[in-house]
């Protein structure tokens, strides 16, 4: 498989660590008639799922009551910037579980600065 | 016409131009060597016949594949094939580049094996009703009238052997071409499991 790999690669981006939990916010590209413009997305990442170039993220927010999920693909050249605002602190891959919940049991723990930092490091180190 | 013999690597996606996504198989397609070129003169039709994957050790090789390659003074090669081409003399090298983005290509290629399987899955059938008491879910239902003609008329479609089949995809495009590792991506699926030896052709 490493032909179909080294394909893959040719097409990968650059994008900045994250994680599940985390909150993210996106530039999306929007054309409208001949105009392209940058919509901001911002969620939580609530699954990541795929390898490759072919990894998707599912972003989940409330809006007006709301809730909104869209997926994206990590490498599609339609998200123009990943930024991610929050670290969150959690113990599942997958945050479905948000779903059925309401208000404050809705929210993602932050992981602390410490944990951050350490994090950061050892990538770093690595 | 082009003619090369290939082998299916396995699919994947590539970001395409306005940012879609295409589904791509990634086929090594070549390097092929001619053996042997017939001609309407000599051999009653003009074809030519090409090599691929390359065999390093004698002891691999028939006495028979050994002469072919002898005769050609060529190196030696795992698969031979036929393709109705002309203005190549042995010795040449088909490659990858032979192919450039946008050509319509047709693979050929021996489908998955799919063992003994019913008719619903081989020929589409419907099969039976799934609730209201029935219990014929996947039966074929009537293979034929009674007293006449008394019999099953001569392929009528029923279970069997589903699968390794010859099969060919016309009209593929090819997506992009890399000669420098002789691998050609072409848009959608092609015929047979990964690794699998598959015929392209174009035009």
């Amino acid at each position: 498989m490493s032909l179909v790999k080294a394909v893959e690669e040719g097409f990968k981006k650059e994008i900045p660590a994250f994680n599940i939990g985390d909150t993210v916010r996106i530039h999306v590209k929007v054309i409208e008639g001949d105009k392209e413009r940058l919509q901001p997305f911002e969620g939580t990442v609530i699954a990541r799922k795929g390898s490759g170039v072919r990894e998707t993220f599912m972003l989940r927010k409330v809006s007006f009551g709301v809730g909104v999920e869209r997926i994206f693909p990590v490498h599609s050249p339609s998200v123009s910037k990943i930024e991610v605002i929050k670290h969150g602190d959690v113990r599942r891959a997958k945050l479905y579980h948000l779903r059925s919940k309401k208000g404050k049991h809705a929210k993602v723990k932050e992981k602390s600065r410490e944990a951050v930092k350490a994090a950061a490091q050892k990538a770093s180190a690595e | 016409m082009t003619g090369i013999l290939g082998k299916k690597l396995g699919m994947t996606q590539i970001v395409a131009e306005g940012g879609k996504m295409v589904p791509v198989t990634v086929v090594e397609a070549g390097p092929c060597c001619v053996i042997q070129v017939k001609t309407s003169e000599k051999d009653g039709y003009s074809a030519v016949k090409v090599g691929f994957m390359e065999l390093k050790k004698e002891k691999n090789m028939t006495k028979p594949q050994l002469g072919i390659f002898k005769k050609a003074e060529t190196s030696s090669y795992k698969f031979l094939k036929e393709f109705p081409m002309d203005g190549f003399k042995i010795g040449d090298l088909i490659k990858a580049d032979s192919f450039s983005i946008g050509d319509f290509i047709a693979v050929s290629g021996i489908s998955k094996g799919k063992g003994f399987q019913g008719g619903m899955k081989r020929h589409n059938f419907k099969g039976g009703p799934a609730s209201h008491g029935s219990t014929r879910y996947r039966a074929p239902g009537s293979i034929g009238a009674s007293s006449y003609p008394s019999r099953v008329w001569k392929g009528m479609r029923m279970a069997g052997h589903m699968g390794c089949d010859r099969v060919t995809i016309k009209k593929l495009t090819v997506v992009d071409v890399r000669p420098e590792q002789n691998v050609i991506l072409v848009k959608g699926a092609i015929p047979g499991p990964v690794n699998s030896i598959v015929e392209i052709r174009k035009g």
